[in-house]
């Protein structure tokens, strides 16, 4: 049947052109595997209990000194302006800015967890800090803002996070690593800390942080990386 | 439900029923698809252990694997292609496990120590020339059926590990169960080196015996009543 088979081989000609065009490592957001990705985040999000901590670490975890790797994207340290403030806005109540002292006036939360980039290596450092639950109550964020927006000061790097993941009791406002205050490399004077999303979610250099009804993306997430990255 | 009268006993069956052949082939392309993708993945940190503290065992610390072996062109990409195609390769185990279990199938596929032992022993003295005569042997021999349940185990292993790597908190006590995080990252990473291994080997084999490879098109012939 020469007509039968020419059927077939069309149909798997064009399911073969349909595969390629619809798996774009470059446009990864689209096509078959954009939806598989939104499908994934969808999975992620269901996954996700608000309950389940990262397991606390001993000190002997502790990564060696200098072995904890700095991640930037300007093009050398991004150092604190002066007169550095945090900026909170959004859906709050009240809105404002926070010196690093009226931050640590706030209530103080300790972690040493394990930290997990995308790129697939691990380390561990204790952190402290005021927790982002903490902060909104403070700032008194509205219950529909669903998700917070972090910005910073190193050449425009952002991301933005759901709001069950930033609200979780293990995500913090870090001002300090090791039991020092953060160092540049690490992100002074503030930067975003959780044992629950990939390194890169964990915005440094921190300048504002907003309570909004919409996510608004991301440094990395813009350019192809997952939105929701927990872990 | 399948009753005992509509399934067949798998003596009188083909040697290979069409949903083994299905789930057969379409592992090459999925299989394909998860190995290179995943060598992209670890091109963004090859190297096995904590950061500060790599792990002494690992010959190949910081060395890449070659570009034509990759798939997903970045770190972005690959993970895309990778968590895509993960959930068809895991269907595809579960249907392939099911239909196992539900059509007595597993009865002449998997090896049971205290039946294949001595056979896969037996084979193994064949193959290695020191035994003049193969054993008897049904559809598989003892070697075969050790060695295609260690792969359906490796693959359950591939999954599992995978799974600690893309949600080591929420999925933390299998974190702990596999050792943590770096300890899985080695393990997906050991898993990905015996099924290369196991695919040289089955290929080679299926060239030295071509009926079993029609038979895995075709399905075989039924035994004669």
């Amino acid at each position: 049947m020469p007509r039968h088979l020419l059927t077939r081989r069309k149909a798997l000609l064009g399911a073969t052109s349909l595969t390629v065009s619809a798996c774009d490592s470059s446009r990864p957001r689209e096509g078959f595997l954009g939806a598989m990705e939104r499908f994934n985040a969808r999975a992620q999000a269901a996954l996700f209990d608000e309950r389940r901590l990262a397991p606390e670490l001993p000190p002997e975890e502790t990564t060696p000194p200098g072995k904890f790797p700095e991640y930037f994207v300007s093009d050398t340290v991004p150092l604190a302006p002066t007169g550095w403030a945090l900026q909170v806005g959004g859906m709050v109540a009240r809105p404002g800015v926070l010196t690093l002292d009226a931050l640590q006036r706030l209530p103080r939360t300790d972690l040493r967890i394990r930290h997990h980039c995308v790129e697939g290596w691990s380390a561990v450092a204790s952190w402290h800090g005021v927790r982002l639950s903490e902060l909104a109550r403070y700032a008194g964020a509205d219950a529909r803002a669903g998700y917070v927006e972090l910005r910073s000061f190193d050449a425009g790097y952002h991301s933005s996070w759901d709001r069950p993941s930033a609200f979780h009791p293990q995500t913090i406002l870090a001002y300090g690593m090791n039991g020092q205050p953060l160092t540049p490399g690490h992100g002074a004077p503030l930067r975003l800390y959780s044992g629950v999303k990939l390194g890169y979610k964990m915005v440094k250099y921190l300048t504002k942080v907003n309570f909004l009804p919409e996510p608004t993306g991301g440094y990395w997430e813009d350019r192809g990386y997952e939105w929701f990255a927990g872990v | 439900m399948l009753s005992s009268a509509r399934v067949q006993a798998p003596e009188r069956r083909r040697p290979q029923p069409w949903l083994i052949r299905v789930t057969h082939w379409l592992n090459v392309p999925l299989l394909l698809i998860m190995a290179a993708s995943g060598l992209q993945i670890w091109v963004a940190y090859p190297m096995l252990g904590p950061q500060g503290r790599p792990y002494g065992w690992y010959p190949f610390q910081g060395v890449p694997p070659p570009e034509w072996m990759r798939l997903g062109s970045w770190l972005a990409g690959a993970r895309h292609w990778h968590f895509a195609f993960a959930w068809f390769l895991t269907l595809n185990g579960v249907a392939y496990v099911l239909y196992l279990a539900l059509s007595g199938e597993w009865r002449r596929r998997l090896f049971l120590p205290r039946r294949d032992a001595r056979n896969a022993l037996d084979t193994l003295a064949f193959y290695l020339r020191v035994r003049k005569h193969a054993p008897a042997q049904g559809l598989y021999n003892g070697l075969q059926r050790l060695a295609y349940t260690g792969t359906l185990a490796l693959g359950l292993l591939a999954v599992l590990s995978g799974l600690v790597l893309y949600k080591p908190v929420q999925l933390g006590a299998l974190t702990s169960l596999l050792g943590g995080y770096d300890a899985a990252r080695a393990v997906h990473l050991v898993i990905l080196v015996l099924l290369a291994l196991f695919t040289v080997g089955h290929i080679a084999l299926v060239l030295l015996h071509p009926r079993s490879l029609a038979e895995m098109v075709t399905g075989g012939r039924k035994p004669d009543a």
